[in-house]
């Protein structure tokens, strides 16, 4: 038995992959099925050391899940929580379209049916100040509650202070007070992904500011045969704004609202944004989709991985995923870390966090959290990073981990470097506040109607900024 | 024994009926009063929140503000662009609808078996569910790879945008709606002709009559009854449209296609805002009791004369 332990070891370690494990377990006789047991029998030993796992043995906790590659890994390594803890848990997963509003709905009832569930940081602007969630800090910070190499410092320090804040509208995420509404459980960056084979045939490199990036889409569109340049999103929806543009955005500078001491005003309609939306305005008209209005990263991402766009700029993880699978230009995408700004010293990419957090109404927040620890834990990461398609993760360790690494490289090049260019300045740029949603819907909408030349980007800014004004004046924090 | 007392006590001779008995006619309507209290509740708590503001984000700042979240509307443009837009997108798929299902009626009106055959035929688009159809309509409509993006750049449409333009998206959305919902008033109207009672045409095919005037003076006067109910049905459902339009669009580009549903869904859902969200739709069932109000009592008024006139 000394033999299969060392194997298991040795996985656990990193020293060897879930595949060659099983390979050299079955040829110790030993089947997949009970490779498996030993597996998570090994990750169970590995981290109960020093906390008392099975203080909730019998327990059951519910989920409520996005149908995401997140929960697919999770769901992949469930039996591993169940023999470390004693636990049973029930999950329902949902497609994305309906996620937030079941979320919403199962929220603002009170029930105690869902004890944990996934959510973005932007919502726990919504679900922190209704009381829905719970501050997760009194679990973290208590050693009783939670394992000893759990190491929440280890999570990259933009996704943790992003998913925290103290409630206030207008202030700073993460700053002192801040309450950790949600754990952070993977993340998107939103860089360049761009077509290798495209770029080569131009004889192009990827841009390295803004100017560089309108000039090459429009060169990829009119040079490109049934090609447009760049893919960015376009529909009638705040996710319009949170990606590459306000990535973009933010790297010149420019903010969405200004907050001075509480009250906050509109920041839109300054020279500098409306300089940085002529340009991005131009972009789309010269070189986007030209059914642009109707475009979500689902759009985008099949583009590119069709061969129908010469590059995108939004999350990396979409063209991550669209250089594998069955798609027509699996293997020929390259990434790049990108600074809009010539002047700025680095890239800022905006980011998404698909988050855990604890529903207030549940009935089993100790149990719920030794689910939340695990699912962020550092071996539940490695698992998925390293056998599964768990990134990008949130964990500097997970990056530091070689099998990872060679994992990526080998497959996705430019992916780890594009990471390490832009982690530093990864992190939200929007100003937490309850309105989030509605005023970057808005914002949103404006935007369609400056590409569809509906109205002048001055012009158009400028209502836009009286429209906010307004609303946060009527919402009592203008 | 004052009369009061008499008038009581149950005359001599009749028998006081069992408990059971005399408590028959309440169990009986109970159903009927819980149905009513299932619908009562939601609506009172709806009109209860357009008369709160009261944002799920805010709970803090949840109050009683009366009639605010209406007159907040009189000066919201967006309001009267989602009043403007309902009311359009309603009135041009039911005309639509209406001329196109008669039309398809008539020329099926005769009973064959290719007839009953193509009648079955023209259902399945309203088999289909209107989210569904939308989707499928987005693909058909994708200016990269769409059939009917190449179809129109076959006629000279090089770039047309379909949903994706504010130039189009009205138009767009207008025809999967029509492409849906027309076998309906066409089902209606043809069981309403196949119905007609013989007599009048067969009159007035030995007089010799044109078929335009019977059209106008027989058919149309007799079928008024079933486009009436057909056109109700069809604009109660078309105002309240959601599945469609924010499937094709989310109510874009721009403020182009937010109808009232859609207004109200992001209202609620994304913003939380749920004092302006039930407001919205408050406003909404008015515009769909008046009108179904109107059309009831016209179309009891035509029963009433044709039931005069047969008396």
């Amino acid at each position: 038995m000394s033999k299969e332990r060392d194997l298991v070891q040795a996985f656990l370690t990193g020293r060897m992959s879930r595949r060659s494990l099983i390979k050299r377990l079955g040829a110790l006789g030993i089947g997949t099925a009970a490779s498996g047991s030993l597996m998570a029998l090994g990750t169970t030993r590995a981290l109960a050391q020093d906390f008392d796992w099975k203080k909730h043995q019998g327990t059951g906790i519910k989920l409520l899940l996005n149908k995401h590659p997140y929960t697919d890994a999770m769901i992949a390594n469930l039996e591993a929580f169940k023999q470390l803890t004693g636990m049973e848990v029930e999950y329902d997963v949902f497609p994305e379209d309906v996620y937030f509003d079941k979320v919403t709905a199962a929220l603002s009832s009170g029930s105690s049916e869902y004890d944990a569930f996934m959510t973005g940081a932007y919502m726990t602007w919504t679900y922190g100040p209704a009381g829905w969630i719970t501050d997760l800090n009194e679990w973290i910070q208590d050693p009783e509650k939670t394992a000893p190499n759990y190491d929440f410092e280890d999570m990259l320090p933009g996704l943790r202070a992003s998913t925290a804040w103290d409630g206030v509208p207008g202030s700073e995420l993460g700053g002192e007070g801040a309450k950790q509404w949600c754990i952070p459980w993977g993340f998107e960056a939103n860089n360049l992904t761009y077509n290798r084979t495209m770029f080569d045939k131009l004889g192009a490199e990827p841009p390295k500011n803004m100017d560089e990036l309108v000039a090459l889409s429009a060169r990829c569109s009119n040079e490109l045969d049934g090609v447009y340049g760049i893919g960015v999103r376009g529909s009638r929806s705040w996710a319009t704004i949170h990606p590459g543009f306000l990535s973009a955005y933010a790297n010149f500078g420019e903010k969405d609202l200004n907050s001075d001491g509480g009250a906050m005003s509109a920041a839109m309609s300054t020279d500098g944004s409306k300089a940085f939306h002529q340009q991005w305005v131009k972009m789309i008209q010269d070189s986007g989709p030209r059914d642009w209005a109707s475009y979500t990263w689902y759009q985008v991402g099949t583009d590119l991985g069709a061969g129908q766009s010469a590059m995108i700029y939004d999350a990396d993880i979409l063209g991550y995923f669209m250089n594998g699978g069955d798609n027509k230009e699996a293997g020929n995408l390259g990434y790049a870390p990108f600074a809009p700004n010539p002047e700025a010293s680095a890239p800022t990419p905006n980011i998404w966090i698909w988050s855990l957090a604890m529903a207030q109404a549940s009935e089993k927040k100790d149990a719920a959290w030794y689910f939340i620890q695990w699912a962020s834990g550092i071996e539940h990461a490695l698992f998925g990073a390293r056998e599964m398609d768990f990134v990008n993760p949130v964990r500097q360790s997970v990056w530091d981990d070689e099998m990872f690494k060679d994992r990526i490289e080998k497959s996705y090049p430019g992916y780890v470097e594009q990471f390490t260019a832009s982690a530093p300045g990864s992190q939200i740029y929007f100003t937490p506040q309850p309105l989030f949603f509605d005023l970057t819907t808005e914002w949103a909408a404006s935007l369609q109607k400056m590409v569809a030349n509906e109205v002048p980007v001055d012009e158009g800014l400028d209502q836009l900024a009286e429209s906010i004004d307004r609303q946060l004046e009527e919402a009592g924090l203008g | 024994m004052n009369s009061i007392a008499r008038a009581a006590a149950p005359p001599a001779g009749v028998r006081r009926l069992p408990l059971g008995q005399r408590l028959l006619p309440y169990l009986l309507s109970l159903p009927a009063l819980l149905v009513c209290i299932g619908i009562l509740v939601p609506f009172v708590t709806a009109v209860a929140y357009s008369l709160q503001r009261y944002r799920l984000s805010q709970p803090w700042a949840r109050e009683w503000n009366w009639g605010e979240n209406y007159l907040n509307f009189l000066t919201d443009a967006s309001f009267w662009q989602t009043l403007e837009v309902s009311l359009v997108y309603a009135g041009l798929t039911v005309l639509i609808e209406l001329l196109l299902g008669l039309g398809i009626a008539l020329l099926l009106q005769r009973r064959s078996r290719i007839n009953n055959l193509i009648s079955i035929l023209l259902l399945m688009p309203l088999m289909t569910a209107p989210a569904l159809a939308a989707l499928m309509w987005k693909l058909m409509t994708n200016v990269n790879f769409g059939v009917l993006s190449w179809l129109a750049a076959l006629i000279g449409f090089e770039d047309f945008r379909w949903a994706s333009s504010t130039t189009s998206a009205l138009f767009t959305v207008v025809l999967v709606d029509v492409w849906v919902y027309t076998p309906f008033i066409m089902i209606l109207l043809l069981a309403g002709l196949r119905s007609l009672p013989r007599q009048p045409f067969e009159a007035a095919e030995l007089d010799g009559v044109p078929r335009w005037f019977v059209f106008r003076h027989i058919t149309l006067p007799m079928l008024t009854p079933y486009i009436i109910t057909a056109v109700l049905f069809r604009l109660l459902d078309s105002i309240q449209q959601f599945d469609i339009v924010y499937a094709m669009t989310q109510g874009g580009p721009g403020d182009t296609l937010t109808v009232f549903q859609v207004e109200a869904y992001l209202d609620f859902f994304q913003s939380t805002n749920v004092g302006r969200s039930a407001a919205l739709l408050m406003i909404l069932w008015l515009i769909t009791y008046v009108l179904s109000t109107l059309f009831i009592k016209h179309w009891l008024k035509l029963r009433r004369r044709a039931a005069g006139e047969t008396a």
